[in-house]
């Protein structure tokens, strides 16, 4: 006989509005018969009345010899709530760009109604699939049916997490490299990073095709991999007169007038671009898809430092590399990666992502330390402090 | 390179036992202090990184996380 669902007058007004609530979607678990999502709703309700967390994080759990890809969490009120007395997370590798078939998305829900409660998140914002829920002694045999279905388990903890990348070229026309190879590539060639954490703290890839940033990888990752080109924008003039004549947009206000580098005009039939002015912010392409192209010599440029508001505060990563060619195997990436590793590794204090310790150690030193030469694609803007100094040979 | 990845591994889990419940070791605390024991002529980042996957795989050691992630003793020890 099914469980009465638990009373949750706090929670149920959560499903009053139009769109999708989780409270319906667990409620709908425990309705099934899912203790652990009767279980989840009860704690989560109290906590609600209460304004107090019941949720331990961390400590000793994880499958025989991985650091990463579980995360732990242990409810402090056990007899009251003891389906959800263990609640681990379980971060499983996505395939690039999100590409699934039904059939093993069913597969995977099979392993996890088994196991563990039942409820996912697809995807968390690192991108991995995130099963919600299980007891520890479940931990290895799901890791057991998920690699046979093909799937790992992805990053947590002080390690290279998870890497993830927009579908690229597999649906995408503005791809200017192929990303869903790149993060495979980074993915399989940093399998030691991923499961086995050894850095000061987490570290982040994410691969964006073009200036869309589909991924959002300039504010979310430590290592964004944003895809551009470095000749001119390609430019079919008649498609530029058909947008002008079909009237649907108006190409002086809602493009010209919206470049951010003030690069283009247009005559009424024929837009010129300063292609040596042009950010590559991709706003004309979006505008004008049928006119409009990135250039031929494509490849990414590799920005670093972003962070989400955790510790200390958000960050947006800065350019280190302007243009790559993102040709497999990828060496040069793979270089500078080991390199920033190594020497962040040997410095970063304990939970310091890398963009604040650029910020504590100063860019010059870090770039000095990593063998890079400045350029002036990582100056975010002219100094506003005039106190200033330059070594006499710096100077010279 | 002469120190064994098995003597780098053994040095690392007396370390760890030493050290369990004063202080929590990261990977890169064992790496640092195997490379002083041994001496950089003996012992570099990719031996310790092979010696901690061989101390993890034995079960001799695991990870935690406590904010950060560290090498611990299993619980049973």
């Amino acid at each position: 006989m099914a469980t009465k669902v638990r009373e949750t007058p706090m929670l149920d007004e959560l499903t009053k509005g139009p769109w999708p609530s989780f409270v319906r979607e667990i409620k709908k678990s425990a309705e099934d018969g899912k203790e652990a999502a009767n279980d989840l709703l009860g704690v989560l309700e109290r906590s609600y009345h209460e304004k107090i967390g019941h949720w331990k994080h961390g400590g000793i759990v994880g499958v025989m010899g991985y650091g990463g890809g579980v995360i732990g969490r242990y409810n402090d009120l056990p007899e009251e709530f003891p389906h959800v007395a263990h609640f681990h997370t379980l971060r499983v590798n996505q395939p690039s760009g999100w590409f699934y078939t039904s059939d093993i998305l069913r597969k995977i829900c099979d392993i996890w109604d088994k196991h563990g409660s039942g409820i996912t998140n697809f995807h968390g914002s690192t991108g991995d699939m995130v099963l919600l829920g299980c007891r520890t002694e479940a931990l290895e045999p799901v890791f057991a049916e998920l690699t046979e279905l093909g799937f790992d388990l992805g990053g947590s903890g002080s390690d290279m997490r998870t890497p993830s990348c927009c579908c690229g070229k597999a649906r995408c026309e503005w791809a200017c490299y192929d990303t869903m190879n790149a993060c495979y590539d980074i993915t399989m060639h940093f399998q030691d990073e991923l499961h086995r954490p050894a850095f000061p703290y987490k570290y982040k890839f994410k691969f964006a095709g073009c200036g869309n940033d589909c991924v959002a990888s300039i504010a979310r990752s430590d290592c964004a991999v944003i895809g551009t080109w470095k000749d001119d924008i390609q430019i079919d003039q008649a498609a530029v007169a058909e947008y002008a004549k079909g009237g649907g947009i108006d190409i002086q206000k809602h493009v010209v007038e919206r470049c951010p580098a003030g690069c283009m005009s247009f005559d009424g039939s024929k837009l010129e671009i300063n292609n040596d002015d042009c950010m590559k912010c991709m706003h004309c392409i979006n505008a004008l898809p049928k006119a409009l192209a990135p250039g031929k010599e494509r490849g990414a440029t590799i920005l670093i430092g972003a962070k989400a508001p955790i510790i200390g505060g958000a960050l947006l990563s800065s350019v280190f590399v302007p243009f790559l060619e993102m040709e497999p195997p990828y060496e040069d990436l793979k270089e500078l990666t080991e390199a920033i590793w190594d020497l962040w590794g040997e410095h970063g204090k304990n939970r310091e992502r890398v963009g604040e310790f650029i910020q504590r150690i100063g860019l010059g030193n870090f770039l000095e330390q990593i063998g890079l030469e400045p350029t002036p694609e990582m100056v975010v803007h002219p100094r506003t402090n005039p106190y200033i100094f330059f070594e006499l040979d710096e100077e010279e | 390179m002469s120190a064994s990845v098995e003597d780098v591994a053994n040095a690392m889990y007396e370390m760890v036992k030493e050290y369990h419940g004063k202080k929590n070791l990261k990977a890169l605390d064992l790496t640092k202090a195997m490379i002083q024991k041994f001496g950089e002529d003996q012992v570099d980042k990719k031996l310790c990184k092979q010696a901690i996957r061989q101390l993890i795989d034995s079960g001799k050691c695991t990870y935690s996380y406590v904010g950060g992630s560290y090498i611990v003793l299993p619980p049973e020890s």
